[in-house]
């Protein structure tokens, strides 16, 4: 008996330790109560909690992928693969510079970590104050994170290589016998899924580098991505590339938003950003700086 | 004896035992009660034990600051009722893959196996052979082989070399477990004892003759608990293949909770790799509970 009774001295002293800790954050308290809704973004973002005090914390994908990031890799930031988001070049990048200068922050306030997609919706606490990675806005998705509004209107296209059979196709129902791929988190899978309905299994790959190996070794016959990411498969990744063409909505347009932990502060001051970014035509002209050349392909219809 | 504890006292060929005495070592007293204390005390003292650790690791969790999310994220009922059965239906996949990677894997194993146990001087090129397979494929990373395969030798544009990604993961896969499985092999090949041989050959038998009639039956025998272990390693790492873009158990899982934001979609695999492994850990149990006690009958008696 004895033995039994220090078998659960043991255990009290167990659970003991692994006793919960203090919450000392404040729990972020709902935007949409506020009772004086702040007429400006950056009166909005001096109230708002952020992960580091003073700064603004942008989580985006690593190695950040044209054209949504631009300008290389520079020695300053060695982390990051492909594109220093730092620099502020590129659709995204130009435009969470934009976002943040509403909000009141310098560029000299903005620190970039990288956030694997699926990290970006983790439970727990957030080390960053928005994540922005091409991430299109869903009601199912909106259960778990907070969006913000449109920053992007995104279509959907399909990429392919010459010669290939799909070269030159116009309607949906030519699509049926390929084999299709499309990188995981996208909504480019659901469009093969709910759209074009293929007979064959599509490919869904990890990152869009294993996508485009496949395509290149023909191992699938073309990758549906969002249209920008399409001009950047055909001018930079395969040199034998084509756009077949874009897709045409179906349903709600989808878009790109920015994605916040669920309740965040933050959320209404990102709406506000945005919304002047968009009035002030800024949003417009960084789109045509960044994606001017990648707006025009032939569509494909249903 | 206690009634009512499995395993105690059932063990056929073995003589029944005073309950109040130690068991030798290596009797086949129930492992869940662990030994020391006997009769009915110590199953009330595992049972209230057991109630009272597990009761108080839940109260923990649930009471955590973090498990109102957690449960929502990880065990939302709704995602958890329409994931599992398209990951179900997916995993056919998976099932195909280890079922027709293990048959390959116990042929090519075995093959190696036999290489590298071959005496004399002649056979050093094979035997370095064998083993420089084995150090090979035991020192990369599965994972670095199936991605190696499965993207490179397509890319390589070979007429007649398949490009299927299935395939290649399968050719990654049983590389990489024969590698392992030969090791196997060639412990249960080495634990049978010379003179076996010996015997074999003085009675008129060839090298491959005592080979394959005396050594490989001891051998294959012995070494079946460790094989299956291999074998259920190698079922869950055919999750890789989600690396080469197939939509197997994994990416089904993986897209899933992209397009929910949410992870219940991994518990719903892990249940489904559950349902499929622990019977076989189970089996495996057996098989060594079994050997021993023929073991342990052969010497008693």
């Amino acid at each position: 008996m004895r033995k039994f009774l220090f078998g659960l001295a043991m255990l009290a002293i167990v659970a003991a330790a692994c006793a919960p800790e203090d919450d000392t954050s404040s729990a972020p308290t709902d935007g949409t109560t506020a009772t004086d809704t702040p007429v400006d973004a950056a009166t909005c973002a001096a109230d708002a909690s952020l992960v580091n005090d003073g700064m603004l914390t942008i989580g985006t994908g690593n190695p950040a992928f044209p054209p949504w990031w631009e300008g290389g890799t520079t020695q300053a930031h060695k982390e990051w693969e492909f594109n220093d988001p730092y620099l502020g070049e590129g659709f995204e990048g130009a435009t969470v510079f934009a976002v943040a200068e509403q909000l009141g922050f310098t560029p000299e306030q903005i620190e970039f970590v990288p956030v694997p997609f699926n990290k970006s919706f983790a439970p727990g606490p957030k080390d960053f104050d928005f994540v922005l990675q091409q991430i299109s806005y869903s009601d199912k998705r909106e259960q778990a994170v907070d969006f913000s509004d449109s920053y992007y209107d995104v279509n959907q296209a399909l990429v392919s290589v010459k010669g290939s059979d799909l070269e030159g196709a116009t309607t949906l129902a030519e699509l049926q016998g390929a084999k299709l791929g499309a990188p995981l988190g996208t909504t480019s899978f659901d469009y093969i899924d709910q759209n074009i309905q293929p007979t064959e299994e599509p490919a869904v790959y990890n990152d869009l580098n294993g996508a485009v190996q496949a395509l290149k070794n023909g191992q699938i016959d073309g990758i549906v991505v969002d249209l920008p990411t399409a001009f950047f498969i055909t001018a930079v990744q395969i040199p034998k590339g084509i756009i077949v063409g874009q897709f045409p909505t179906v349903g709600a347009q989808e878009y790109f938003a920015l994605a916040l932990e669920k309740g965040s502060t933050l959320t209404e001051c990102l709406d506000l950003a945005i919304g002047a970014l968009k009035d002030d035509g800024t949003l417009a002209s960084i789109q045509q700086e960044w994606l001017s050349d990648n707006t025009s392909a032939p569509v494909i219809e249903g | 004896m206690a009634g009512g504890v499995p395993g105690v006292g059932s063990s056929r060929g073995v003589p029944r035992l005073d309950p109040e005495q130690p068991l030798p070592p290596g009797s086949n007293r129930s492992r869940i009660l662990g030994g020391g204390e006997s009769g009915s005390r110590s199953v009330w003292v595992a049972v209230a034990s057991t109630v009272i650790f597990f009761g108080l690791a839940v109260v923990l969790i649930v009471s955590s600051p973090g498990w109102p999310e957690i449960k929502s994220t990880f065990f939302n009922g709704r995602i958890f009722s329409e994931s599992f059965p398209k990951i179900v239906r997916q995993f056919s996949t998976n099932i195909f893959i280890f079922i027709v990677a293990e048959i390959f894997v116990l042929i090519v194993a075995l093959f190696f196996a036999v290489l590298r146990s071959l005496p004399g001087p002649v056979f050093a090129p094979l035997r370095i052979l064998a083993i420089a397979y084995t150090d090979v494929f035991r020192g990369i990373p599965t994972i670095l082989v199936i991605s190696l395969l499965g993207f490179g030798m397509p890319a390589l544009q070979l007429q007649g070399l398949p490009k299927s990604e299935v395939f290649w993961a399968i050719v990654a896969l049983v590389l990489v477990y024969s590698a392992y499985v030969a090791e196997v092999y060639r412990a249960g090949i080495e634990s049978v004892h010379p003179s076996q041989t010996a015997a074999a050959r003085s009675l008129g038998l060839s090298r491959m003759q005592s080979m394959r009639h005396v050594v490989l039956p001891q051998a294959v025998r012995r070494v079946m608990p460790p094989l299956l272990n291999d074998f259920i390693g190698l079922q869950k790492d055919s999750a890789l293949v989600a690396f080469l873009g197939v939509v197997e158990g994994l990416q089904t899982a993986n897209i899933i909770s992209a397009a929910e934001f949410n992870y219940t979609p991994f518990v719903s695999l892990a249940l489904v790799y559950l349902v499929i492994t622990i019977p076989q850990t189970r089996f495996v149990d057996w098989l060594i509970a079994r050997d021993r006690r023929q073991r342990q009958g052969g010497t008693t008696l």
